[in-house]
């Protein structure tokens, strides 16, 4: 970990908290002493959009986007999406999959069809891909909306450099005050989800 | 970033470039701050306002925010103006003639413009504007340049009595990195007056003259100070290839290029330290310049007689990323093993129960030519709702409705509607309709108030308030406006109820004179408490004819197996506009279980 860089991924659908997360794991490097750079665009995206967010952790970073076929690590927040944005990911990416599908509205009106095949296009092109049932989790926490929280406690029992104890105080520095409890749940949850 | 390992220290911190910007703005000892909200530079003046420590408001339009900031720096105070690129075109009468009369506070122009169009309309370059204007012009790298950059700025626009250019793009302002905090300066000696100098302030011929000289002689002295100042640093590893480049595509190239090249990042970008260039393309056997957008260091660097590849090989369009340096340099570069896959595209839409669909439901019956502006319900151009029909900048949708208007035969032009959202008319739509009374137009304008300025994420207004300082305002009255200045059909409509405003619509589009509607209702992202009980589709009178789809609301769902649709309950807002288009009433308000 300490030459190289990290690239982490992060892809899902505007309103599931892609930027927050991507927050906290930023939080948890520097809390580290890394570098980090991360880049996303805000803006039309909060509609319901494809959003996506680059994280790049090291000792000294310089671009904050990631290189095509370089992404380590993928936090994918709806199922399509995991494959969105194909250039910058490889084999070796190791992908954490939501378990959830959300339609685009063309798809909801009938003008475009969902890929039936995904889950299976997925075990077939990656080393690793882990999928977890987030709002199940999150919803077992105290709310659906802590379903971006599952997630981070799935990546974090991936990133064995960094301590629990990092990812806990980024959660409780970064979620409204009063959710604290359920988002460290939630987080919890998503940890042990992962069987390796 | 060198330094790492201060992670917990207060003068460390993980910030976007907005952020440390605003940040630098405080630090800098700013009195006031002032623009106008567009993506990405919005959240400088949002942060501004949260940390509190300083004076600041979102003005109209761009325009009036940069003479806000003028008006303030000739007191002797700092000021900061935040624009982005687009919104600097409707801010450069003020900006041409400021260079002209220089300043007396620090007045720094932040300009974000957005190469790749993450959000708008076109993807100029800005750069041009520092060379038009003659001003002086710093480009950050990332968001601790942005922080010191900004912070450097204030000293050089008072050191040359200059306005100054600070051109993010959208990767810097949004791109989170770690930022080195420096002390604030300590501004307790500046005090503030109306010293009178016509000479410097009044820009008549005879003074303009003069302060045109002046301009011409300091813009010497800033390249001269720009060819050894440390805004700009040279990199060197060999004198085989050399890189001249700016802003994030420094980054990448850093990402790329291998270790015996050498690099010059310039930061100091107008004037140019032409004698710095200079010396630094004699080194090296070849020079690349690498730059988004236009040529506009590659140009100077071929003025100053030097041989180089730029444009050729990276292109002029859209953003640039390490992989397309390295593909035009000709380096290695590892492609995706994963096989890319057909996808449905997930552009961004009208949110359930948003007011903007209302209106867009009815102009699509009425078959109108909708002249659109910019704001949420630019959306309204994709399907279903397929119901904006031209949209060029800010303000643009009356008078374009009213130039149709005065072409087409007195039939045609019934069939044309322009569309404008409340702060879109405050910012610039105010004028065009005033044309539109003088020139006798005979268009029907639609004026969507949501009462908050709503793509930007959710700012107050003119129109509705709150100040960016947070206090209750007085609020521009839309329909007395309108009749002040003289337009004779005024009403207000409710975008939720479509089938009185779609009454209403028919009669005003074939009046054979002008008449504004205002639909009213409020954003339902920033005013979460009139969000009602989910509607429900009653399964066994559903008919199945998706006539209900044609809103676009993304919480109808339609089911291929059974033909029929339902609403998802976490989405649906009880907004009713659906309710109306469904042939045999299926769309109910489920019964209190
Ligand atoms: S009432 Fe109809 S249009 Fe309105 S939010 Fe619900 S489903 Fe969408
Ligand atoms: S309009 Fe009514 S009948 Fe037709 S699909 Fe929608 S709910 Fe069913």
């Amino acid at each position: 970990m300490e030459d190289k860089i990290t690239n982490i991924l992060l892809a899902g659908v505007g309103g599931q908290g892609i930027l927050l997360t991507s927050e906290i794991l930023s939080e948890v490097a520097l809390g580290k002493g890394l570098d980090v750079k991360k880049s996303e665009v805000h803006g039309m995206a909060q509609r319901g959009g494809s959003v996506v967010s680059h994280v790049r952790i090291g000792k000294e970073v310089h671009s904050p986007l990631i290189r095509s076929g370089e992404a380590n690590f993928l936090l994918s927040f709806e199922k399509m999406e995991t494959l969105r944005w194909q250039s910058l990911i490889s084999r070796d990416t190791v992908c954490i999959v939501n378990d959830t599908q959300i339609f685009p509205t063309n798809v909801n009106v009938g003008l475009d069809k969902y890929p039936e095949d995904i889950d299976a296009f997925l075990d077939q092109n990656f080393n690793a891909c882990f999928r977890v049932d987030a709002s199940k989790l999150a919803v077992q926490a105290g709310t659906a909306k802590a379903a971006n929280i599952v997630l981070v406690g799935a990546l974090a029992r991936l990133l064995t450099d960094y301590d629990k104890e990092l990812w806990l105080d980024a959660i409780k520095r970064k979620v409204p005050k009063a959710t604290v409890k359920i988002n460290c749940e939630a987080f919890r949850l998503g940890y042990e989800s992962m069987v390796l | 970033m060198t330094e790492q390992n201060q992670a917990s220290t207060p003068s460390t911190r993980l910030l976007s470039g907005n952020e440390a910007i605003a940040l630098a703005a405080r630090d800098a000892g700013v009195s006031l701050a002032a623009g106008y909200p567009g993506t990405p530079s919005t959240e400088i003046l949002e942060n501004i306002a949260k940390e509190g420590s300083l004076y600041c408001e979102w003005a109209p339009n761009e325009k009036v925010a940069l003479e806000v900031c003028i008006g303030a720096s000739f007191t002797g105070a700092r000021t900061l103006c935040t624009t982005k690129h687009v919104g600097l075109n409707v801010a450069a009468d003020p900006l041409f003639t400021a260079a002209y009369t220089g300043v007396r506070g620090g007045l720094v122009i932040i300009c974000a413009d957005d190469p790749g169009m993450h959000s708008s309309q076109n993807e100029q370059d800005n750069r041009h504007y520092a060379r038009a204007a003659k001003i002086l012009m710093l480009e950050p790298a990332d968001a601790n340049e942005a922080y010191h950059f900004t912070r450097a700025a204030f000293e050089l626009s008072e050191r040359f009595d200059i306005p100054v250019l600070v051109r993010t793009t959208t990767r810097i302002n949004h791109g989170k990195g770690v930022v080195q905090l420096q002390p604030a300066e300590n501004i307790s000696h500046r005090t503030f007056d109306t010293q009178r100098d016509p000479q410097k302030l009044v820009m008549i011929p005879a003074f303009a003259r003069m302060r045109h000289e002046i301009l011409e002689a300091s813009l010497e002295r800033m390249a001269t100070y720009a060819s050894d100042c440390d805004l700009n640093t040279t990199t060197r590893n060999g004198s085989k290839v050399g890189v001249i480049t700016s802003g994030v595509s420094y980054a990448y190239v850093r990402e790329v290029v291998p270790a015996d090249w050498s690099i010059l990042k310039l930061g100091f970008t107008h004037p140019l330290p032409e004698t710095l260039i200079s010396d630094f393309c004699c080194s090296v056997d070849e020079v690349v310049v690498v730059e988004e957008l236009d040529p506009y260091l590659e140009d100077t660097v071929r003025r100053l007689g030097f041989a180089c590849k730029g444009k050729e090989l990276f292109g002029r369009t859209g953003e640039l990323n390490p992989d397309i340096i390295a593909k035009g340099l000709g380096l290695d570069h590892r492609a995706s093993d994963v096989p890319a896959k057909q996808l449905p595209p997930r552009p961004p839409v009208l949110c359930p129960g948003c007011p903007h669909r209302g209106p867009f439901t009815v102009l699509k019956k009425l078959d109108v030519f909708v002249s659109g502006d910019i704001g949420c319900y630019t959306l309204g151009v994709n399907k279903p709702l397929d119901s904006i029909h031209a949209c060029v900048c800010m303000g643009a949708s009356i008078g374009m409705a009213h130039g149709m208007d005065r072409v087409l035969s007195p039939e045609q032009r019934r069939k044309v509607v322009a569309v404008i959202g409340d702060s879109t008319f405050l910012h610039t739509g105010i004028n065009a309709l005033v044309n539109m009374v003088y020139n006798r137009s005979t268009s029907t304008v639609f004026i969507l108030d949501n009462s908050i300025t709503a793509m930007t994420g959710q700012q107050g207004n003119p129109g509705f308030g709150p100040t960016l300082m947070g206090e209750p305002t007085a609020n521009v009255n839309m329909e007395e406006l309108c009749r002040a200045m003289g337009v004779k059909h005024v009403y207000k409509a409710d975008a939720f109820d479509t089938v009185s405003l779609e009454t209403l619509a028919r009669r005003e589009v074939n009046r054979d004179e002008l008449s504004v509607i205002i639909v009213e209702r409020e954003c339902i992202l920033a005013f979460k408490d009139i969000v009602k009980p989910a509607l429900e589709v009653n399964q066994s009178t559903c008919i199945g004819c998706r006539a209900c789809l044609k809103v676009g609301c993304p919480a109808l769902i339609w089911h291929e197996q059974n033909r029929k649709v339902s609403i998802d309950p976490t989405l649906c807002t009880g907004c009713n506009i659906c309710v109306p288009e469904c042939p045999v009433d299926a769309i109910i308000t489920p019964k209190k279980s």
